[in-house]
Order: C-alpha cells, then sequence, then structure tokens
C-alpha cells in the first residue's frame, strides 16, 4: 500500500469499525488502537483493496465478507503447554484444589485454534480428574473454533511442543496424545469428550457458567481499559468463589478496579484467585 | 522541534552494540528510550538487567498500559510485540511474528511513529534481518529523525543496510557517536 496519513488512516479504521458494528453487530470500537489497527492495514492488504475504505466497502455490501474480517481480526497464534511454568503450576497448584469440587467447570475464554484447549485435557487426565470436568471452549471466531475442535496441527510444532510439555512436567510423550500424518499432527478425539466448543463474544456476551477454573491469556492485551475491566467483571462473575484464574504472562491489572475481587496466587504466572466476599459494586 | 521518544532496534550483536550506547547516555535524559532486540538474551527476558548494569537511566522491561516514561529505559519483553497507543502507553500483543521476529522493530517503530511524528527517532544498530527497515520509513515519513549505526563497522550489517536501503538516514554514524548526538537533544534547562 502507498504511504498513507496516520490521521485519515485514524478516520478509515473508525468508519471500518462502525460498520463492523452496525451492519454485522461486531464491536470493536474497545480494542486497543495500535495493534487493530494493524490488522485492518493488513486485511486491506491480504485483500488488495488498497485502502481501508474500500475494505469497509465489500463489508458494507458483501454479506459473506464479514467472516473473513473476523478471521483476520482475531487471534489465532498459540502453542500447546505456552509457557510451561504455567501449566506446571496448574498441574501441581491449581488442580489438586480442583480436585475438592465434586464437579469441575472450566472455561477457556477466547480459545482461538484451540492448542490450550487441547493441552488442559491431557493435563486433567493425567491428573485423573478429566472424568469430572467440563472444559468450555469458547471464541467469537467461528471458523478458529472449527480448527480448535478438529484439532490438526502443522507437524512442524510438533517438536517444540513436546518440549514445552515435559517442561511442564507431563508424565508421558505428547507423541501419546497424537497421531502424525504427512505434514500434520491430529490430537486423539477422545481428549475432547468434555469440550464443548460454543461461541461467545467477550465484548458482548454474559455469564454462561460457574467456572472453578477461567483461563484467558493474551486476550485482554488488545483490549482497551474500560473492556478490559468489563471482562474481568465477567470472569469475576463467572467464578465460584475461590475459583481460579489465569491470565497471560505479561497482563497487567494494574488499571482494572476489578483486580480487587481477585487475591493473586503467583504474580510471576499471573494467577489469581476469586475472593470469597462477595464482589464489590463499582458503580459507586 | 524537541525530540520526545527514542526507538532502538537492534538483533544479532545487539547486545554489544546497546551497553556502549546507553552508557554514553547522560541523566537526566528528556526523552523516553524504548528499545526492541531480538538477541538471545532477549529470549530470555534477561535483557533489562543486563543493560541496567551499563547505563546510569533507569531500565525496565516496558509493562502493557503502562506509560511510556521520560528519562527511562524501556526494553520489549520477550514474546510480544511492543506498541506505544496515541496516550503515550504501551501496548503489547502476540500477532504473527514480522521478518521471524516477536517482538519486530517494525512494529514498534511504526506505532512509534503515528504517535510521536516529528518529536521522535529512530535507531537502527547491528543486526541480521530485513526488520526495521520499514519501520524507520515510516518514522522518517512522519517527519521523525532516522539515526543508522555505519554499516562498516556493524558486526552484522544487513538490518543497518537494510534500513539505510528502505528509508535512508539523517545520521548515519559509528556507534561511538551516536551517544553524543543523543544527549545534545535533551533540554537541561526543563
Amino acid at each position: 500500500m502507498e504511504p498513507v496519513d496516520p490521521a485519515l488512516e485514524d478516520i478509515e479504521v473508525e468508519l471500518f469499525v462502525r460498520a463492523l458494528r452496525q451492519r454485522h453487530g461486531y464491536d470493536f470500537s474497545q480494542y486497543a488502537p495500535a495493534s487493530l489497527k494493524r490488522r485492518v492495514r493488513q486485511l486491506a492488504r491480504a485483500h488488495g483493496t488498497g485502502t481501508i475504505s474500500a475494505l469497509t466497502g465489500r463489508l458494507l455490501h458483501e454479506p459473506e465478507f464479514v467472516f473473513e474480517v473476523l478471521e483476520g481480526l482475531s487471534v489465532p497464534v498459540s502453542d500447546m503447554f505456552r509457557d510451561p511454568p504455567v501449566f506446571r503450576a496448574l498441574r501441581d497448584r491449581v488442580l489438586p484444589v480442583l480436585a475438592s469440587w465434586p464437579y469441575i467447570d472450566i472455561w477457556q475464554a477466547g480459545c482461538a485454534n484451540g492448542q490450550e484447549v487441547w493441552s488442559l485435557a491431557i493435563l486433567l487426565e493425567e491428573a485423573g480428574l478429566y472424568e469430572r470436568c467440563r472444559i468450555h471452549a469458547t471464541d467469537f471466531n467461528a471458523a478458529a473454533l472449527a480448527r480448535a475442535r478438529e484439532g490438526i496441527y502443522p507437524a512442524r510444532e510438533a517438536q517444540a511442543w513436546s518440549r514445552n510439555y515435559l517442561e511442564a512436567g507431563g508424565r508421558h510423550s505428547l507423541s501419546d496424545y497424537y497421531s502424525a500424518r504427512y505434514e500434520f499432527i491430529k490430537l486423539d478425539p477422545r481428549l475432547r469428550r468434555n469440550v464443548s466448543f460454543a461461541n461467545h463474544n467477550l465484548v458482548t456476551d454474559k455469564v454462561f457458567c460457574e467456572a472453578q477454573l477461567v483461563l484467558c491469556r493474551n486476550v485482554l492485551i488488545y483490549f482497551s481499559n474500560p473492556l478490559q475491566e468489563r471482562v474481568l467483571a465477567l470472569f469475576r462473575d463467572s467464578l465460584a468463589r475461590g475459583g481460579f484464574l489465569c491470565l497471560g504472562q505479561r497482563e497487567s491489572l494494574d488499571f482494572a478496579p476489578s483486580a480487587a475481587d481477585f487475591s493473586t496466587v503467583d504474580a510471576d504466572l499471573r494467577l489469581y484467585r476469586r475472593n470469597a466476599l462477595p464482589p464489590t459494586d463499582h458503580a459507586h | 522541534m524537541r525530540i520526545e521518544a527514542i526507538v532502538i532496534g537492534c538483533s544479532a550483536g545487539g547486545l554489544d552494540a546497546l551497553k556502549p550506547l546507553l552508557r554514553g547516555l547522560e541523566p537526566p535524559l528528556s526523552q523516553a528510550i524504548v528499545v526492541c532486540s531480538h538477541s538471545g538474551d532477549q529470549a530470555l527476558g534477561l535483557l533489562p538487567s543486563l543493560l541496567a548494569r551499563h547505563c546510569r537511566l533507569p531500565v525496565r522491561e516496558a509493562r502493557e498500559r503502562f506509560p511510556v516514561e521520560p528519562g527511562m529505559v524501556h526494553v520489549a519483553p520477550p514474546g510480544y510485540h511492543l506498541l506505544i497507543e496515541r496516550d503515550r502507553r504501551f501496548a503489547l500483543s502476540v500477532d504473527e511474528p514480522v521478518h521471524y521476529s516477536r517482538p519486530s522493530i517494525d512494529v514498534l517503530f511504526e506505532s512509534a511513529a503515528e504517535t510521536y511524528g516529528a518529536r521522535l527517532a529512530g535507531v537502527m544498530l547491528t543486526g541480521a534481518s530485513a526488520d526495521g527497515a520499514e519501520g524507520l520509513a515510516c518514522i522518517r515519513r512522519g517527519g521523525g529523525l532516522a539515526i543508522v549505526q555505519d554499516p562498516a563497522e556493524a558486526p552484522a550489517p544487513a538490518m543497518p543496510q537494510a534500513a539505510l536501503a528502505r528509508a535512508g538516514a539523517d545520521h548515519c554514524l559509528p556507534l561511538a557517536r551516536i551517544a553524543p548526538l543523543l544527549n545534545q537533544w535533551t533540554h537541561r534547562d526543563g
């Protein structure tokens, strides 16, 4: 694309976001602007529309185009057992506490292509807890949800993921859980027997379960402060008292009032617990 | 025009270039320094503590949502792109790597250019990648200054060369002359 005046592009992004909301009901107005702009610009480049305004035109006039846009605006990048110390802490410190609940509901919010869902299922299987668990894997991007459910990933990732798995305290070999064919690995479908994949948009949708553990890693970093606060309150209201929240390792809750409703289990790993006290009312 | 922020990019050999550069900076500095490096130490998250030993300015890992502070050296955390929002606060992303790198210099420089415009300087040091060239071009388009380490003395000349080819530079200097230039910009009169 030709160099564009940043201020002009700001207007174009604003109109694009408005079109997406008014025409299709997806609200990105409270996303952190710098990353959003970068992605919208990439979409325009990928679809050869030249300008963001031309992209907005397609979004308004071609009903199916919205799915490609959502695909371009969601975050598909992750790894199995990404940040192994986090999964080790889940295994060693969180699951033993979860074991005291008769049924365990886990919400993986913003599951994208599902690498962490499958990691979690393996973790629970090895802890002997999986039969008592239900994992709710949600995302706003239907295409990503379908890929998450399939559990097929490029074989070139397997080596790094196996290393992660072992570093996270895995008891077997990651290859016990997948079959390799050609350039791909496919996770054992039995691992998803207690997983439900569902469409849920953190920006607009509400509480749908009472969970003992909510995982949402590297999603809130894309949200501006008010949206981060809304979603954190949503997590609080979705968690049982004493339930756990696990965020991405570089996320900061310093500007979110609802952080007061959580206590820190491990600051470096961004592992928190919902306080036993009733949620405070921030409306005043 | 007063320079408000200085963004620095490097990869291979970057640590050995950053040390003398930062050692040469004289506090108090009125600019914020933001470093994006792809070196191996960066991957372990050790860069801030390694650099702090060679720098009279405070060195911190950049934290999302926190302000870009003048007089401080902020370092991009490993595994994330670092961006600067219009309200002069940091943001992180885990979008795809750019030129196989995350953090990417292009991503930092482009967002900084949009925020600071002509009040920004970009510094490209040694490195074996094309990352940063596009970002430096954005900085110049926005009226900011481009400083490139002389490729002739850079241990890995590919990155400064790519930057010169794509963006050109206002100053192409040996490493030893970069810190004195940056020190000149500080408005010590307050």
